[in-house]
């Protein structure tokens, strides 16, 4: 009896897998995918490979070897160059050999350091703020929350351009022009995204570890700190990632508060050299070699918590 | 009597002290554990921040929509002399053109790419390695994304045209060619949106029960019909989400434009805002009117999110009849 069981179970075992494996094999439609795929993995990837071969050319090079897939002879030049590593005598020579470089001394590091104040200022008090109230809004009951709430998700629907112009004329008025306030104050205490991201967080957090606590005799504040806090260590940290990238990359504010070269970030000096071009074309030895520093701390993050980013943008998406 | 008087005449004043010093603590302690007082101490500085940057502003952009002010000398109020103005505004109306033809480039391409990637994902290969490498492009500023496009599409040393010259192409114009400076732009977008929104989608297919597929399958179905009767209507809700804020974001398109084409050649890429980026930051200051075409702005976006909305039905998921 056992042995006919095992049997029929081997058997239907077989066929399931049989069943299965048409999924293995290879078919001329999964080639097809694989090539496509495969082809979209090149387009992703070729501009970037471009910007890294174009910003180790020489800057003569770059118009007599546009077509070579790698420089004859790479150079950290540019980069150099862009980082204003070089001595002044040095930029002089070099403007006199390659007329079609800018001949205005850069120093990206400088602008490097903006964008970490502004971009790190924001993330800090954004992330730290809208947690604050999104736990409130998911936990708390008190009057008037949902309205305060709602009126929250009603900015999600107001386009930028709309906020930028009454903002400006604030920031204006309170002589925040050219300065890092001027650029981090409107997103500094929160953005509509940040408190609903971390509201939905919270609302599908387990609330049994509260409950206990509040039958221990713990307050509300200490329930926060103690317990609510230690929890969300990862979406907040998620959340930071986020606010970061969005504002190391934010282009319009800045330009409109930020233009003073001592406080200009990254994103805004890059327009600013590439509206400059000597001799007819602009210095894309130059550009491209600035544009990687733009990118470094992309890259980093990328590296080393890229499926975290992935994660967190699918989580995003979907709340 | 005799205990009364024996009393050290420091006793009250020592009394009244620790009261007072008692109230603060008390006060924490009630604090800490009132859920009101501790709901708006938390939501305190994200109201502050939202009154002053988010609801302030917006009531205010429809106010100095009805001036006419140039930032310099006092306002005039002009009531609704401001949308007339860009109602009849030539350049206004080819901005609304322009943006919308940028939209209808974009969104369906980059959505039916976005669709093939993951179902391409989902059934060859999937690691978080390779979604990894399709979200990159949406990581990088939109700044060094238009100047690293504005280098390769550069009309005669950029490395598409060397490309096409190789294989016998003319070269083009690209940004530089007002029949394709639109197109040029989308496919910009297309690149750096496309993996972005598949990773969206991707996660989506995810949810889809298996179960479904080999019932199907059971029944008799092909590929095609399982992809059509399945996966798109129970990816419904994430392509709504997709679609929504997509074209929201498309209506927005300023970054690649300015860094690019600067509205050129010859308005031919001027869309609604830079439109409304002229109107405040070249040629004369006109706060009222950009504040005007903002606000239509606002009312067209508002507009076509309803629309999409009843349209996609994006509040229900499919996926609740099933269980």
């Amino acid at each position: 009896m056992m042995a006919t069981l095992s049997k029929l179970q081997v058997k239907r075992f077989t066929r399931e897998t049989t069943n299965h494996e048409p999924k293995k094999r290879i078919s001329g439609s999964r080639i097809l995918m694989w090539l496509f795929l495969i082809l979209l993995l090149f387009v992703t990837i070729f501009p970037l490979y471009w910007v890294i071969r174009t910003a180790v050319t020489p800057p003569k090079k770059v118009y007599s070897e546009a077509r070579a897939l790698a420089p004859s002879d790479p150079t950290t030049q540019n980069i150099e160059r862009v980082l204003g590593l070089i001595s002044d005598e040095e930029l002089t020579a070099l403007v006199k050999k390659n007329p079609t470089i800018s001949a205005g001394k850069l120093d990206f590091l400088h602008f490097v350091k903006n964008s970490c104040i502004v971009a790190g200022a924001i993330t800090a008090g954004q992330t730290f703020f809208s947690s604050l109230a999104a736990y409130a809004f998911a936990r708390l009951r008190f009057p008037l929350r949902n309205l305060i709430f709602y009126s929250y998700l009603g900015g999600l629907m107001v386009p930028s351009i709309v906020l930028f112009i009454p903002n400006f004329v604030l920031i204006r008025n309170m002589e925040w022009i050219g300065t890092y306030k001027g650029m981090i104050a409107p997103t500094f205490l929160m953005t509509p995204f940040a408190v609903f991201f971390m509201r939905q967080f919270f609302l599908n957090l387990n609330t049994d570890l509260e409950e206990a606590a509040k039958l221990d005799g713990a307050t509300h504040a200490g329930i926060f700190l103690k317990i609510a806090m230690p929890l969300s260590k990862g979406p907040i940290f998620t959340l930071a990632i986020l606010t970061f990238i969005t504002s190391w990359n934010e282009y319009l504010w800045p330009f409109l508060v930020g233009r003073d070269e001592k406080v200009r970030v990254l994103t805004v000096a890059l327009s600013v050299f590439r509206s400059q071009t000597p001799q007819g074309g602009p210095d894309w030895a130059g550009l491209m070699a600035g544009t990687i520093v733009a990118v470094i701390p992309t890259f980093l993050l990328f590296i080393f918590l890229g499926r975290k980013v992935v994660d967190s943008i699918q989580f995003s998406g979907f709340k | 009597m005799q205990t009364a008087e024996s009393r050290p005449f420091w006793e009250w004043p020592l009394k009244i002290l620790v009261t007072i010093i008692l109230i603060p603590k008390k006060f924490l302690d009630w604090a800490m554990n009132s859920e009101a007082f501790l709901g708006y101490l938390f939501i305190l500085p994200s109201l502050i921040g939202f009154i002053a940057f988010f609801a302030y502003p917006a009531v205010r952009s429809v106010y100095i929509s009805t001036l006419e002010w140039n930032l310099l000398t006092p306002a005039k109020h002009v009531g609704d002399d401001n949308y007339q103005f860009i109602y009849h505004d030539e350049r206004f109306r080819e901005a609304l053109k322009t943006t919308v033809y940028y939209v209808l480039y974009n969104i369906p391409l980059q959505t039916l790419l976005a669709l093939m990637i993951a179902v391409m994902m989902d059934k060859v290969h999937n690691s978080s390695f390779l979604r990894g490498i399709f979200v990159l492009p949406w990581l990088l500023p939109n700044v060094v994304v238009a100047l690293l496009w504005l280098w390769m599409m550069d009309p005669s040393l950029g490395i598409i045209n060397q490309a096409l010259k190789q294989v016998g192409i003319g070269e083009q114009g690209f940004l530089g060619d007002p029949d394709q400076v639109i197109q040029s732009l989308a496919a910009i977008n297309i690149w750096r949106h496309a993996g972005y929104t598949s990773i969206l989608v991707f996660a989506g297919l995810k949810t889809i029960p298996k179960g479904l597929y080999e019932a199907a399958a059971i029944d008799g179905a092909g590929e095609i019909q399982k992809f059509l009767r399945i996966t798109i209507p129970l990816l419904r809700p994430v392509l709504s989400f997709v679609l929504v804020t997509s074209v929201i974001g498309s209506f927005q398109v300023f970054d690649t434009i300015a860094i690019t084409t600067e509205g050129g050649p010859a308005g031919s890429s001027r869309v609604i805002l830079y439109y409304i980026y002229e109107q405040v930051f070249e040629r004369r200051i006109h706060m009222g009117t950009a504040s005007a075409a903002s606000v239509v702005l606002f009312l067209i976006l508002f507009t076509v999110t309803a629309i999409q909305m009843t349209f996609l039905r994006a509040g229900k998921s499919d996926l609740a009849e099933y269980s």
